[in-house]
């Protein structure tokens, strides 16, 4: 259909049982339009883990490894090579893990499979904490956010891993943000990072979660908008080491806007906030420096 | 068939070569190292066309196998101690999922504190993962041992994944006559691997899954127990056909050796067996009558032939070279849980010997062996312990 | 080796699609409903759908009510208000 501005292909069934307005089915639904049938997925412990499957049932209409928490990189660098001696060398193998499975227990397998360039995609759907195990921090939970961890009284002091600048730093041939709500531009990243060959792509998608960011279901694609247009969530692709940035707000929005909607953010202070626009502010800055620069 | 001198590292090497491994995944680890290395070496040179994934960790090497037999490849590992221990959580999933893999593990102590000789502790910690275990004596039982381990594994009623057991130093890195078959006699006996779970875009299958506890979570650890089950007459038959192929004889679950009238025999796994051997060769010139066992597959454990060995002697020794804190050496706990559903059971010694590569030597089973034939000894003795040994 | 819905499996696996056991609708509490005549057949509900639970009918969409939980956000992206959450279930 020509309004369509996604591709029409159809490779996840409904009937699973992510909540409602659920970010990181709609990041899958996204990422599988971009890959195509020729995709195999590596899913560790993750909410995807439990939303792909349960038996004999499965939403997934590509193949699919569940693994074990830390190990999704592993296993996708040996997925791949195995298919790729039994002639099926052509098929993407796509790790899909959350931010727990990619920042903390699952770094030293990243880290390595990035180090060894393995011919994988990874792409890690980054809703913020450990929700499928109930909304505990991860290191990839921004200062300040409410998790049954880091309740009032015993907030997460330090900042949000940067995993796309740690992902650069291995020096592999493609790290993008990519964003939902922004359907056309996270589909061109996917299709990019599935044409480039040899080296390992590292997709990292801000995945909203309702349930844990404490927000209306129906608000998720609205969310997902504010975290671009705030640039809290940048939209970047970084090419062999060199910087672009793919979608910029020709009207930026005030962090506090993108905040104020989701309860998780209600214990920061107006000095926090402030805090964190500074924050989102200078990097936006260095963001375009790199840009540039590079 | 060539003889040639090889270490236990090397004959580990040159069976992965042999039997035409796919994808190895591997990380080194003392006294493991060599392998790796050899089979470097063996890929580079173009002796082996095999992909070679360099990870960060056992517990990835681990995964990665899992992998690449997913994606239908013959895979490949070998570790020891800490590594073996760090690859635990994978070696259930390699299990659970069905994988044939074949991992070598170098026997080797547990720390802390830091020790890297022979000690049975690693493999015997993973006893309970779903793994098919087999202690090797010598390195040509290692290469033959691990050539035969791939068409166990992949006997389609089998699909589980083996770990063969090799000492650390005392075969790992020591040189022993080794009879090298031919690639096309193990080609004829060890066929292309040809899975059952296949990921490919055309099945569109999804493996790992979630089970709550009314689906059939039960009913597959039920057919792993079933399929260890069915190694065992797989063993007998894989065996037979290697046998008949290279002209190397069937060792079977447990080997006897002068067990022929002996009133008193000892159980031993690994080297501590060639040990034994010595004892039990100076006992017999003596006059005494002493035997020894050597128990060589310990997953599937070999109820059946471990209570044919009570039956037939009266008092039986047991050396272990692991313990289980808080419980007993594991050979001497298994073993009398198949021993005491005999009528009569024998009268069993255990022997806790050789932790962190501690020498055993054949005088020192000798007095053991005069503990069993004078009837002195306590229910479980550490051997060789020293007072005041800093 | 053990057999599930009818298949002998190796392993732990799956390969029936989902949709055969959606529990989907007991989950709503509010119901999509399209306003036919202001639905533009733009098809940004449908690229915003989780499930998916909407498909392309027509020039317009449809909703596939097996599996579309009432979320609502296929209503929140509408531009021109063509869908309508209505109370269901409760």
């Amino acid at each position: 259909m020509s309004k369509m501005t996604v591709p029409e292909i159809e490779l996840l069934d409904g009937g699973h049982v992510a909540c409602q307005g659920c970010g990181a089915a709609l990041s899958m639904r996204l990422f599988l339009k971009g890959a195509g049938p020729d995709t195999a997925l590596v899913i560790p412990a993750c909410c995807w883990a439990v939303i792909a499957s349960s038996m004999p049932n499965t939403c997934l209409r590509v193949p699919t490894v569940l693994s074990a928490f830390e190990a999704a990189a592993a296993v996708a660098s040996g997925l791949k090579a195995g298919l790729r001696r039994k002639g099926a060398g052509d098929v993407t193998v796509a790790a899909f893990a959350g931010d727990g499975g990619t920042a903390d227990i699952g770094i030293q397998a990243l880290s390595g499979a990035a180090e060894r360039s393995e011919d994988i995609i990874y792409v890690c759907y980054d809703n913020e904490a450990y929700m499928n195990t109930g909304i505990q921090r991860s290191g990839a939970t921004p200062p300040g956010t409410w998790t049954t961890t880091t309740p009032r009284g015993l907030d997460k002091k330090t900042p949000k891993k940067d995993m796309p600048a740690i992902m650069v730093a291995h020096r592999i041939p493609y790290v993008a943000t990519l964003n939902p709500s922004f359907a056309e531009d996270f589909v061109a990243k996917v299709k990019k990072a599935v044409s480039i060959h040899g080296g390992t792509r590292y997709l990292h998608i801000l995945a909203d979660c309702p349930t844990g960011w404490k927000h209306d279901p129906s608000q998720m694609v609205e969310v997902g908008r504010l975290a671009t247009w705030s640039r809290a969530w940048p939209l970047y692709e970084v090419e062999n080491g060199k910087y672009r940035i793919t979608w910029e707000p020709s009207k930026v929005v005030p962090v506090t806007d993108y905040m104020k909607v989701q309860g998780r953010f209600s214990g920061l202070t107006p000095e926090n906030i402030d805090g964190i626009q500074k924050s989102v502010d200078e990097r936006w800055l260095k963001l375009k420096a790199l840009a540039s620069a590079t | 068939m060539t003889r040639e001198l090889l270490s236990g590292n090397q004959a580990v090497g040159e069976a992965v070569r042999l039997a035409r491994v796919e994808v190895i995944a591997a990380y080194p680890i003392t006294p493991q190292t060599t392998i790796v290395e050899h089979l470097a070496e063996a890929i580079a040179k173009g002796r082996m066309d095999c992909d070679y994934i360099t990870v960060e960790s056992e517990h990835s090497a681990m995964a990665a196998c899992i992998g690449a037999s997913l994606g239908g490849a013959r895979t490949f590992t070998a570790t020891s101690s800490h590594g073996l221990a760090l690859m635990h959580e994978m070696l259930h999933w390699a299990s659970g999922q069905r994988t044939p893999i074949v991992m070598a593990n170098v026997n080797r102590a547990l720390g802390p504190p830091w020790n890297i000789w022979v000690d049975h502790s690693d493999s015997m910690a993973q006893r309970d993962t779903g793994w098919i275990q087999i202690y090797a004596e010598t390195n040509q039982e290692v290469l033959d041992t691990v050539i035969q381990a791939y068409k166990v594994a992949e006997d389609k009623r089998v699909m589980l994944p083996a770990m063969v057991m090799e000492d650390a130093f005392v075969l790992s890195h020591t040189y022993m006559p080794v009879d090298m078959p031919e690639q096309s006699v193990i080609d004829k006996f060890l066929p292309p691997y040809t899975p059952m779970q296949k990921v490919h875009p055309e099945t569109m299958e999804l493996y790992g899954s979630f089970s709550p506890p009314d689906g059939p979570y039960m009913e597959l650890r039920r057919d792993m127990e079933n399929a260890m089950n069915a190694s065992l007459p797989v063993f007998k038959e894989v065996e037979a056909d290697y046998a008949k192929l290279t002209g190397r004889p069937a060792l079977g679950l447990m080997e006897e050796y002068r067990t022929d009238g002996a009133d008193v025999v000892m159980v031993a796994m690994g080297s501590m067996a060639a040990t034994a051997r010595d004892s039990v060769d100076e006992l017999r010139k003596e006059g005494k009558k002493v035997g020894l066992v050597r128990l060589r597959v310990f997953r599937p454990f070999p109820h059946d032939y471990v209570r044919s060995i009570g039956e037939r002697f009266d008092t039986v020794g047991i050396l272990n070279r692991a313990y289980s804190f808080g419980s007993g050496g594991p050979v001497s706990t298994e073993m009398c849980s198949s021993l005491l559903t005999l009528p009569d059971p024998p009268k069993v010694a255990s022997f806790i010997a050789g932790l962190g590569g501690r020498d055993l030597r054949p005088a020192d089973v000798s007095k053991l062996y005069g503990k069993l034939i004078d009837g002195k000894f306590n229910q479980e003795e550490w051997i060789g312990l020293k007072e005041g040994v800093v | 080796m053990t057999t599930v819905q009818g298949r002998q499996i190796t392993g732990p696996m799956a390969w029936i699609s989902s949709r055969k056991t959606s529990t989907a609708a007991s989950w709503r509490t509010q119901k999509p409903v399209l306003i036919e005549a202001k639905c533009t057949g733009c098809m940004i509900c449908w690229k915003y759908c989780p499930e998916p639970a909407i498909e392309p009918s027509g020039k317009k969409i449809a909703f596939m009510f097996d599996v579309c939980k009432g979320c609502g956000v296929c209503a929140a992206v509408c531009m021109v208000k063509a869908i309508d959450m209505v109370p269901e279930g409760l």
